[in-house]
């Protein structure tokens, strides 16, 4: 299959890159790792009159640990997170999220700003950065901004993001003492999207109770769904099997998803609630130190 | 609509072209430049038989726009041979029969080739998890796992050397 006609742009610097945009704000995607939006222009599904590479522009691939965050450049790709030691240690719903998606070919040259950009509730990474409290920051004509992640996503393939930004950051807060996550995805082969999956961060108090939590769900909606209920639900509670139990029908009851070839609603809610049991638990496993 | 004088480095020589945006690196490869060892399967980024290496990582070449080579170095199922001999990878592939209709084996065999060139001693479940972006409707993929340990035994002592 080949896209339509479009012109091809690989500025080497975001002052290039952003001044692109305005100059085709009306008929411009930006081009990130490319493996969704390449093949929605395949499809024919989507099309631009430009495409804006940001692949060539230095500096926007790393993972830094800095004060109160870790702060995970735009066009970091998922390889790089599912290699990262940091990531692997200190937060390990990225480094279960970055394992599950898609496939580790793809993986090598998707990116985590891109997964969050394209605005897709079936991507994994928009549920687990709400799980995680996470902030995007974007370069604009003005100068950039910060948006916090409940506010990013604002509708099916639509993000706060206006069309002369670029996703330039994604910031992590880092987790507090007694902290674990945990994220469970069901899906029918590698690389496809999940049935539902679940994304779970928790911090405990000293005595073991819930202080907070984060649940969010992936493919659940027409945006990533932050199951309130159940988070409000478990704060300050004991998590014991029944409090588990009952925040994960919450968690599934927040659901909306869509019937399609990978099950009826019934079936993706009863997945969603069963993985919110199990990401529950391991992220509590993980915030007591239990691995 | 632009169109982009790129370089492109395959398989160790250069290759100069004029390519529309739109151009696939797939299709540059088997159809601009004729080297038809890559191939197109499902073309929406499932199945890995485009798998190519880009700067030495494996990616499926059916999602990578040609001009995004420009200045890169790709190698292609067609560069594992050298001299005439085959690649100790072809020569698994080859050994324990890790082929029937052949189709997924040039993107198994590169993925295997990036594996390698990483973990020169991988177990089957790191073999598996490096493969499941490449699909295979014949093997069941039993013998391309024994293939790709194969190539490690053969590589293994020259690495160590």
């Amino acid at each position: 299959m080949i896209p339509a006609l479009f012109d091809y742009h690989a500025p080497s610097t975001l002052e290039e890159a952003l001044a692109l945009l305005q100059d085709h704000r009306d008929d411009v995607k930006v081009l990130s790792g490319g493996q969704s939006l390449l093949p929605l222009l395949k499809l024919r599904l989507g099309s631009a009159g430009h495409l804006v590479d940001i692949g060539r522009i230095p500096g926007l691939e790393y993972i830094e640990e800095r004060d109160g965050h870790l702060a995970i450049g735009g066009r970091t790709r998922e390889s790089a997170l599912e290699r990262s030691e940091i990531v692997r240690t200190k937060y390990p719903l990225l480094a279960d999220t970055a394992a599950v998606i898609a496939d580790p070919l793809v993986r090598n040259l998707a990116t985590v700003g891109g997964n969050l950009a394209h605005g897709d509730p079936a991507n994994d990474h928009p549920a687990t950065m709400l799980a995680l409290r996470a902030e995007v920051v974007a370069a604009g004509p003005n100068g950039t901004r910060t948006i916090p992640i409940d506010d990013f996503f604002l509708g099916l393939f639509w993000t706060a993001l206006e069309p002369d930004e670029i996703l330039t950051e994604i910031r992590v807060p880092t987790p507090p003492l007694r902290s674990g996550g945990a994220y469970f995805k069901l899906e029918r082969k590698v690389g496809d999207f999940a049935t539902a999956a679940s994304a779970v961060q928790v911090s405990l108090g000293e005595d073991g109770t819930v202080a907070r939590a984060g649940i969010c769900l992936t493919n659940a909606g027409p945006k990533p769904v932050r199951a309130t209920e159940a988070e409000s639900f478990l704060a300050g509670k004991q998590p014991g099997d029944e409090v588990i139990a009952e925040a994960a029908r919450l968690a599934a009851s927040a659901a909306s998803p869509t019937p399609d070839r990978r099950g009826s609603v019934e079936f993706k809610r009863e997945v969603a609630r069963v993985l919110t049991a199990r990401a529950l638990k391991r992220a509590l496993q993980r915030a007591r130190g239990e691995h | 609509m632009a169109t982009h004088e790129i370089k492109v480095k395959i398989n160790g020589a250069e290759h100069e072209a004029k390519v529309e945006s739109r151009l696939l690196l797939v299709h540059l490869l088997r159809e601009n430049l004729g080297m038809t060892g890559t191939h197109i399967g499902c073309d929406t980024t499932h199945c890995g038989a485009c798998t190519v290496l880009l700067d030495g990582v494996p990616v499926k070449s059916c999602t990578v726009l040609a001009v995004q080579a420009d200045g890169r170095d790709v190698m292609t199922v067609e560069g594992l041979e050298k001299d005439g001999q085959l690649h100790p990878v072809q020569e698994g592939f080859w050994q324990e029969h890790g082929l029937q209709c052949g189709f997924c084996t040039p993107g198994m065999m590169l993925t295997g080739y990036a594996l390698l060139q990483n973990n020169p001693d991988p177990g089957e479940p790191e073999i598996r998890q490096a493969i499941s972006g490449n699909l295979c409707r014949c093997t069941g993929y039993v013998n391309i796992v024994k293939s790709i340990q194969h190539a490690a035994g053969k590589l293994r002592p020259a690495v160590e050397a």
